[in-house]
């Protein structure tokens, strides 16, 4: 408890640093990783983070010394080239782009630990630190990274809100932003420009394995809970943000822990519970969604039946076997059972001797579901000109889906029918 | 002798991964295979924690055991969560990769791994680690003995399985009509990168070992039609490599695996440049020639 006090006091310096420094990177990434991920590009982050490293060390040779501005320059030519190149190799050859992504990730890496370790070899010791691109090391950030980690941040946000429109297009409709005349292959290099951004420095913090999951994770949750690109990006900004605090304060409360992994394993958790529990698009969600409707589906034929029952024999009034009901219709014993007791627990239905009888209520709802597939079977027929004995099928489905509204339209459109086209009246 | 067993020791990485490479990229995983070569990682330190030890046969099941977890979580956070397919794979594995590093340094003082040493290996170790019989005998290095056993399993596995592959990967469809089961060999494949991943990931790290699933594939793609063809110029490729890349290492006095994975890179600027059938330069030539 004391330990979270202090922390989030703030009153040390390095405290503030490493956790403005997570937060900051965390959340500009977040946003810039939410385009990448709607443009189904998401590992091209991963790339990119692999191929700056290479430039890390070509900055370092040439220029001779760890000045942090030359070596961002470096690794932000070979990571911007990195995206060029994978372009080029799919846009001109066959090679698919997951595979051009793997390729120019490996080789752009395996150049840049072949000049990593020459540089290592010669024993010049400014070299001493260049390997931190490699791992990251978020926990001894100092307030010169502070300000560069700022600069950039703010310049993604504003690049973003400037360009959101054109973003947004170009994310969702390519082709349509290129007919009304965006240029959309100068937003394609605004979009990697800012991507590579991102990753340049933000990978001084986390490594370059993990610097992927920056760009994806937070925008892979985010996804989960909105279909809205706005809250998405203000979604994605805060996970991220708040995986950086959390991060930084593991490793202060143990510090012989790394920053950047507990990020990574923090937001990862989040955007895990995410895909699990988030309504509407989680799995738990959809699931439960899955089984609803599985059982309105049964609980509204089990009525229809009944009420087709009463049709054919004329009389609503006397009580129905379950076999009777089997007999028309095959439905597994227990789950029909199941459903009949759930029916009369919702008053639709009454039992009476082991046998089952419609409420009024219950023979309003059955009759709408006879009515629905009669409307829709005439409505085939009639408009879509379809053969009378092909409509049952489709009539089966969509009995259970119409709404009011709908039905009401239906039956304007079909001037008030009396008969579908089996001859059958309609109720 | 040493340059023999390092070179040795890369070839027959390259033989294991380049096979199978040619059926990732065909299927379209090829970030598949690099997320594999990433996410092993905590069944490596778990297996080492719990032996105490780097024998090789617990590491093998405990990253073997990963890879097919990482496989199987990818599926079903992208078939049942219904998450986009590549973000899938890069959720998956950063997060187990996270996780191993963090493993690693809860256990830093019993455990005697480092992250540098996951990314880029050592081969240059691998000819000091020997065999010695009880009379003196230096049998090599145990390394290569290994990689020895795994290639030939996983040249095993392609033989006998090769039409299952083939099928499945060019026509799933098929395939599964005339009763070959995806999936089976869907995650038997799988259980084969994880495998080669993991014998490969002490002496040349994940790097290379994505360098050669990827890169000879790609390059000899380019250069046949026949997949048979394909599988022997990928193999003969990451062999080329390995040679060159050794050479170039010890004129740079760098890493060993960062050169073979720049070699196989120039390789594939080769191909795409000037490959017979579908280089750059050749099909500009035809352009010309049928503008005359």
């Amino acid at each position: 408890m004391q330990d979270f006090i202090e922390f989030f006091s703030f009153t040390d310096a390095n405290i503030r640093y490493v956790t403005l420094g997570s937060v900051l990177l965390a959340a500009s990434s977040a946003v810039v990783g939410c385009f990448t991920l709607l443009r189904k590009r998401a590992l091209v982050g991963d790339a990119v983070a692999h191929a700056v490293l290479p430039g890390v060390c070509l900055a370092f040779i040439l220029s001779g010394t760890k000045n942090p501005f030359i070596l961002l320059i470096g690794a932000f030519v070979t990571g911007w080239l990195s995206l060029v190149v994978i372009d080029y190799i799919t846009s001109r050859s066959r090679i698919k782009e997951d595979t051009a992504i793997g390729l120019v990730l490996s080789v752009f890496f395996g150049i840049g630990i072949l000049l990593l370790t020459a540089i290592q070899q010669t024993g010049n010791a400014a070299q001493s630190g260049l390997d931190k691109f490699l791992f990251g090391s978020a926990a001894s950030l100092i307030g010169e990274d502070l300000i560069a980690f700022g600069v950039v941040a703010v310049l993604l946000l504003v690049a973003v809100v400037l360009f959101f429109k054109e973003l947004t297009l170009l994310c969702f409709d390519q082709a349509y932003a290129r007919t009304i005349g965006f240029p959309v292959r100068g937003l394609e290099l605004l979009l990697t420009t800012l991507t590579v951004f991102a990753v340049v420095v933000g990978i001084q913090a986390v490594g370059v394995v993990l610097m992927a999951a920056m760009l994806i994770t937070p925008a892979a949750a985010a996804r989960f809970w909105t279909e809205n690109l706005k809250v998405m990006l203000v979604l994605a900004a805060l996970i991220g943000a708040f995986s950086g605090i959390a991060g930084a304060f593991v490793s202060y409360t143990a510090p012989s822990m790394p920053t950047g992994p507990w990020i990574v394993l923090i937001v990862s958790m989040i955007a895990i519970l995410s895909f699990a529990l988030a309504p509407g698009r989680g799995w738990v969600a959809r699931i439960l969604r899955q089984r609803r409707n599985k059982t309105r589906i049964l609980e509204e034929n089990l009525l229809k039946l009944l009420y087709q029952l009463g049709e054919l024999r004329q009389d609503y009034g006397s009580a129905r076997s379950l076999e009777e009901l089997l007999e028309r219709r095959n439905i597994p014993k227990s789950e029909a059972l199941g459903g009949l007791q759930k029916l009369k627990r919702q008053g639709y239905l009454q039992k009476d001797d082991g046998r089952w009888l419609l409420t009024p209520e219950g023979e309003k709802r059955g009759r709408r579901v006879v009515r629905l597939h009669r409307l829709w079977e005439l409505y085939l027929t009639q408009y879509l000109n379809l053969a009378s004995d092909h409509v049952h099928e489709d009539a089966e489905t969509i009995e259970h889906i119409i709404t009011p509204e709908l039905e009401q339209r239906l039956i304007e459109e079909l001037n008030y029918p009396d008969l579908d086209p089996h001859s059958a009246r309609i109720p | 002798m040493n340059a023999f067993w390092i070179i040795l020791t890369g070839s027959l990485v390259a033989t294991c991964c380049s096979l199978l490479g040619c059926f990732l990229i065909l299927r379209r995983m090829a970030m598949v295979g690099d997320a594999i070569s990433h996410a092993v990682l905590p069944g490596i330190v778990i297996a080492f924690m719990l032996t105490g030890s780097r024998d090789t046969i617990p590491m093998l099941i405990g990253a073997g055991l990963l890879g097919v977890l990482t496989t199987f979580l990818i599926e079903f956070f992208h078939r049942y969560a219904r998450v986009q397919a590549d973000a899938a794979i890069g959720v998956t594995f950063t997060w187990l990769f996270a996780i191993g590093i963090i493993l690693i340094s809860v256990f830093a003082g019993q455990v005697d791994l480092d992250q540098d040493c996951v990314l880029y290996g050592e081969i240059a170790y691998v000819p000091l680690d020997l065999i010695i019989t009880k009379g003196g005998l230096s049998m090599g290095p145990r390394t290569v003995w290994m990689l020895a056993l795994v290639t030939l399993l996983i040249g095993a596995f392609i033989v006998l399985g090769y039409k299952e592959l083939f099928l499945t990967t060019f026509d799933p469809a098929f395939a599964a009509a005339i009763g070959i089961s995806t999936t089976l060999w869907y995650y038997l494949l799988m259980g084969a990168v994880s495998l080669t991943t993991v014998a490969s990931f002490e002496s040349v790290g994940a790097i290379l070992v994505v360098a050669f699933l990827v890169a000879p594939p790609a390059t000899s793609y380019l250069l046949t039609d026949d997949f048979k063809n394909m599988l022997g110029i990928s193999v003969l490729l990451g062999i080329i490599a390995s040679f060159a890349g050794y050479y170039l290492a010890v004129w740079l006095d760098g890493s060993i695996a960062g050169a073979i994975a720049t070699v196989t890179g120039i390789e594939f600027l080769l191909a795409f440049l000037f490959s017979p059938t579908h280089g750059k330069l050749r099909r500009q030539k035809r352009v010309q020639m049928v503008g005359h």
